[in-house]
């Protein structure tokens, strides 16, 4: 009996050291510029709330989506608090694995860009609170385009793309004439390579799931796309993702480059940048149509229905994507560094506006995408650069794997594409979207 | 009481506890592997279930990547084996004898065994075959050559290298202490009988050596078929399938595609290969052992 009870106690005072208290809120966030800051600003929301404490995880993107993926899926319940995308929001949301966001009145829904509420919803539900968005766009060097005798309008076409990048190419002086996306991942060259697909036509799945890789609108783009890289593009391209050429370009080494709208904030910047006042933006290309030119993405923060601590999580949620926090974030760290990409009102806001260029291309790319009509032909799938469904995320995987493989010169474009087809294909059936 | 009878009874019985304690550790993960590989469970998608059968195990065994998968994981085995062994010999011979600075020496062939597989490959890739900024690219640049985009041109050879330099002083010093308890007076008297130093190594050492050798490999091959941190941080498995080895395989479809049941089926192929590497591995090993 004595043993009994001093087993007991010391299990009760084991739990209670591992601190498993209520008042205790897990977040797991990625380790993205924004996300380090928010951590760091928290201090502020937890003076504000004395029994609310916070833990985070703060993790590497893959890392992230792996640990978050198994724990929702699983029901773990380790977190109660999650950074996720638009890709898995409106999927989770459906599933009901997070909660339906409930703000009160001072949090102003209203001023939410639609294109965020949009993708982030699911039947008109909103299920996680956008922290920061971006699309994408064109960052070009008016330096070297003006020398080259040549225009860019704000909304430019392939074409004319390819003949600029032809025109400033200039490997001997170290200046390529266009810098892409080449690594593999569904995030990295897939999310580029499938807003080219879009403008050129192409889609991802038929209004019956199957896939639709093979079409000539895909050659097409691909074709296009490994084309111009191999030609005016930096050696190595097949490695190179957004911090690559990021690097590149504030070397003075990349003529033009259309990527994430946040770029644009550092390669403005003059600490980093040694080409932050010869830079100009316009939309992205298109070609033959305009649907899905650019891309939508936004870092959420959602609720898992798991947590225990739903009121309080709701309430940090809240904050963090608060106008009152991003004038927090503007009058600790500068108005150029604030989460974008959320609000209307951060874009009429002078601060901002002034310590911002790129604010009105940001806007306008972001409100012209629009995740339900991204194709030339209608798909019953939302989403511009990925599709909502959960194969996407293999799949693309895949077909990322083959392009960079092509890009590399590895393979032709048309293998890459008709391999990409069958596995797609094979992932699709499996899922039962056919037979 | 008759105690001498449960002798044997009571040996099994004290026994017992770790015995079924080390099967319960080996059975039930095992088990639960095996049941997942038949099931449909993908993480993304649970409500989807059901019996699968052998469904799974076609579609991994069907995978474009499966075949290319197998091989890579074979080549990666074996080219590290074969290198690791011949590089560790030479050492080792060269190092038997003694000469001023020889511990330090030692100190310094070994030390690659003793950095993290995840810094050994950060530490190839960005500060050697990195094409821009890389040792490698600069002697090219140097001698005015083009320099190698070695991650994307020769995957599978990159990672064969840096795995060989990781693992060629665990080859190393296993022979090492071998030769340390060789028998001098044999090698004076076949001096004196007039064997040269290729005779010597020929009909000595390596004889003397071949137990280590075998041991050498068998360890080796159980840390390379699993080779996959090196993988994961140089070459993600590509391009295209090109450095792509089961254990990545694997991973990709368990943590990529989230789908649990073919990652099983994987798993339980990947046992299977094991098994039939091992086998034949331990016939040749045994055969040394008999020498």
């Amino acid at each position: 009996m004595k043993v009994k009870n001093i087993i007991k106690t010391s299990m009760v005072a084991a739990i209670a050291t591992l601190g498993l208290n209520a008042g205790d809120l897990t977040i797991a966030t990625v380790n993205n510029g924004h996300m380090v800051e928010m951590q760091k600003l928290s201090k502020t929301f937890e003076q504000q709330n004395p029994d609310i404490k916070l833990k985070w995880v703060v993790l590497e993107e893959g890392v992230l989506r792996q640990r978050v993926t198994t724990d929702i899926a699983t029901k773990g319940g380790q977190f109660d608090i999650m950074t996720i995308g638009m890709y898995e929001a409106p999927m989770w949301g459906k599933k009901g694995w997070i909660k339906e966001m409930k703000f009160d009145a001072s949090y102003d829904e209203k001023d939410l860009l639609p294109a965020m509420v949009d993708g982030l919803s699911n039947d008109g539900k909103l299920y996680a609170a956008p922290f920061y968005g971006e699309s994408s766009m064109l960052m070009y060097r008016s330096d070297l385009v003006a020398n080259a005798g040549m225009t860019i309008s704000d909304n430019p076409t392939w074409g004319h793309i390819q003949d600029v990048a032809k025109a400033i190419h200039n490997p001997k002086d170290g200046v390529y004439g266009i810098c892409l996306r080449g690594k593999a991942g569904w995030g990295d060259n897939m999310a580029f390579i499938s807003t080219m697909a879009n403008t050129f036509g192409a889609q991802w799945f038929d209004k019956d799931g199957k896939p639709q890789l093979d079409s000539p609108a895909w050659n097409h783009a691909a074709n296009f796309y490994v084309d111009l890289l191999s030609k005016y593009g930096p050696p190595g391209s097949s490695g190179n993702s957004f911090n690559e050429i990021l690097a590149l370009y504030n070397e003075g080494k990349c003529g033009m480059w259309i990527d994430a709208t946040i770029a644009a904030s550092f390669i403005t910047d003059p600490k980093q940048s040694k080409v932050h006042d010869k830079i100009a933006f316009a939309q992205s290309p298109v070609a033959v149509t305009s649907k899905g030119a650019n891309w939508l993405w936004s870092w959420a923060l959602a609720i898992p229905t798991s947590t225990k601590n739903a009121t309080d999580a709701q309430k940090f949620v809240s904050w963090a994507t608060s106008k009152e926090y991003i004038e927090l974030v503007g009058k600790t760290n500068g108005w150029g560094k604030v989460p974008t990409g959320t609000r209307k009102s951060t874009y009429e806001n002078q601060n901002f506006k002034d310590a911002a260029v790129f604010a009105d291309a940001e806007l306008k790319a972001i409100l012209s995408a629009k995740p339900k009509d991204s194709t030339l032909n209608p798909t019953p799938f939302v989403g511009v650069q990925f599709v909502t469904i959960p194969e996407f995320q293999g799949i693309a995987t895949n077909v990322g794997k083959q392009m960079s493989s092509a890009l590399a010169g590895k393979v032709s474009v048309t293998k890459a594409l008709e391999s990409s087809q069958k596995s797609a294909d094979r992932t699709m059936k499996r899922a039962r979207y056919y037979k | 009481m008759k105690f001498d009878l449960n002798k044997n009874t009571v040996m099994n019985l004290l026994k017992a506890p770790s015995i079924i304690v080390l099967f319960l550790w080996m059975i039930v993960p095992l088990s639960m592997t095996l049941y997942f590989s038949v099931i449909r469970y993908n993480l993304l998608n649970p409500m989807d279930t059901g019996f699968e059968g052998l469904g799974n195990y076609e579609f991994f065994l069907t995978d474009e990547a499966f075949m290319p998968a197998v091989f890579n994981s074979l080549i990666l085995v074996v080219s590290i084996i074969t290198i690791t062994i011949i590089l560790g010999i030479i050492l080792a011979v060269l190092i038997d004898r003694t000469f001023p600075g020889r511990g330090l020496v030692r100190v310094m062939l070994i030390a690659p065994f003793f950095i993290m597989p995840t810094v050994n490959a950060l530490l190839w890739k960005n500060m050697f075959m990195n094409p821009v900024y890389g040792m490698f690219a600069f002697f090219s640049n140097t001698f005015g050559l083009e320099p190698i985009d070695w991650m994307s041109d020769f995957p599978l050879v990159s990672i064969i290298i840096m795995l060989s330099w990781q693992w060629t002083p665990f080859a190393l010093l296993i022979f090492m202490t071998a030769l340390q308890s060789q028998d001098q007076e044999q090698k004076e008297a076949a001096e004196l009988d007039g064997a040269g130093f290729f005779a010597k190594f020929y009909y000595l050492t390596l004889p003397h050596l071949a137990r280590s050798i075998a041991i050498v490999i068998m360890i080796q091959m159980i840390f390379h078929l699993s080779i996959f941190a090196d993988i994961l941080i140089t070459t993600g498995g590509g391009p295209g399938n090109e450095s792509t080895n089961l254990t990545y395989m694997i991973f990709t479809n368990a943590l990529l595609d989230f789908d649990v049941g073919i990652a099983s089926a994987g798993g339980v192929f990947a046992i299977i290969l094991a098994n039939i590497v091992a086998y034949f591995l331990i016939k040749q090993v045994g055969k040394s052992l008999m020498a």
